[in-house]
């Protein structure tokens, strides 16, 4: 099977424009500040955050799949692999590591080593049911299912993993700082692996 | 298990060390971030106001966060009093720190004394942002608006601050400009009158108390 690609992102994450992160973390902050206020329920909250990280990760996977060079994966496993290794690298600076294998090979969890997004924050008593980082699994869940969207029209010099594969996911938060655990896992279990259809019509 | 022991706990945010603030994430993480919060309130308004108003407040929060985390790690608890001083303060320092550079330009208004204003070519939260037709003036340049009412506001210099896009010539894209327009009693600060009348306060016996409380106001 062809190499998986950088088994990093630092080379990646060098490479691409940055920003201070407390830009980025005041930013995000005030993000879900806005959420508490308008929805107020806390539940509603993690709802949207999800939400608003599926939109995003169905965008992010083009400039990943562009710029991360990453060929084609070869199971869920490496997948994962590379989401951690080169996915939280290259968009948030940080590395995460893949751990908690099922025996099957279909659900494990990602353990953030460091979190950009927690700085700063403590959560209130108010606010024990948020999953302050909701976004993450949202982007993860929606980089997962547009994996192959994305390859149909990508270059075709540029090798995309799971060509003709669209990776449902259901990501929980397993555990986090911000409520008391010891580090931030989000446990991804692959749901079902939906065949795309061709081809594809212009308007879809 | 691996990486559980890089991240320690504090039983408060408060006893973590403070970050040196040179910590990075892509430009697109934040950008992709922003999209997502101008398209989340978006679904909250009904009118281009209500828009830049929502995000000005989201950048409120921001800029008065930004001034106590400046103030502490490189000012040493100490910050700007002085109209020009704060200024100058958001222009370089803020700017340094939150997108990388210092602003273009900082100028004062020609009409009116109470105006300043902060021009940058190309607004880093406007890098990716093109505005429908249909949107009219709408800048999302309002969210650094916020920031920068946030920083003036919290350091006791109240002001209305709007984004305006200004056309430039020969380039396809306008550049904004951030309009500080101060609140009446700021500028009755700097009057010279008030300041001799403090001057005097100070020289007498219970200046200290004073000047603590001027501190806090001016």
């Amino acid at each position: 099977m062809a190499p998986v690609g950088p088994r990093s992102g630092d080379a990646i994450f060098a490479n691409m424009e940055r920003v201070n992160a407390e830009l980025f973390t005041l930013t995000y902050g005030a993000t879900v500040r806005q959420l508490l206020t308008d929805l107020e329920e806390v539940d509603e909250v993690n709802k949207q955050l999800d939400q608003m990280g599926y939109n995003i990760g169905i965008r992010l996977v083009d400039e990943f799949l562009a710029k991360s060079n990453v060929s084609r994966c070869v199971d869920f496993k490496e997948t994962a692999e590379v989401i951690a290794k080169v996915g939280f690298k290259m968009f948030l600076g940080v590395t995460a590591s893949v751990t908690n294998w099922d025996a099957d090979g279909t659900c494990c969890s990602i353990v953030l080593e460091d979190n950009p997004l927690v700085d700063f924050v403590e959560l209130p008593d108010t606010c024990q049911g948020l999953y302050y980082c909701n976004i993450l699994s949202g982007v993860i869940r929606g980089a997962l299912e547009m994996v192959s969207n994305t390859s149909s029209f990508a270059q075709p010099s540029i090798p995309s993993f799971l060509w003709d594969v669209s990776l449902k996911t259901e990501v929980t938060w397993i555990r986090d700082v911000l409520r008391g655990d010891d580090a931030y896992e989000l446990q991804v279990k692959l749901v079902k692996q939906v065949p795309e259809e061709y081809p594809y019509k212009d308007d879809e | 298990m691996i990486g559980v022991g890089k991240i320690k706990q504090y039983s408060n945010v408060l006893d973590k060390p403070l970050s040196k603030g040179k910590q990075e994430v892509s430009l697109s993480a934040f950008a992709f971030l922003f999209s997502e919060l101008v398209q989340y309130n978006q679904t909250q308004v009904d009118n281009i106001a209500e828009l830049e108003r929502r995000l000005e407040d989201a950048g409120y929060a921001v800029g008065a966060r930004v001034l106590e985390l400046l103030c502490h790690r490189d000012k040493g608890n100490r910050r700007e009093t002085r109209l020009l001083g704060i200024l100058s303060f958001v222009h370089s320092t803020v700017w340094k720190v939150l997108f990388g550079k210092v602003a273009d330009s900082l100028e004062k208004g020609t009409e009116h004394e109470d105006e300043y204003m902060i021009s940058e070519k190309e607004l880093l939260v406007n890098r990716f942002i093109s505005i429908p037709k249909d949107m009219g003036t709408f800048n999302c340049g309002a969210f650094v608006a916020g920031i920068v009412r946030g920083v003036l506001d919290s350091a006791g210099f109240p002001a209305v601050v709007t984004a305006h896009f200004v056309p430039v010539e020969g380039q396809q894209r306008p550049r904004t400009t951030i309009l500080i327009k101060f609140a009446e009693e700021v500028l009755l600060t700097f009057n010279p009158f008030i300041i001799a009348n403090c001057i005097l306060i100070l020289d007498s016996p219970s200046a200290k108390g004073i000047t603590h409380s001027l501190g806090f106001m001016s």
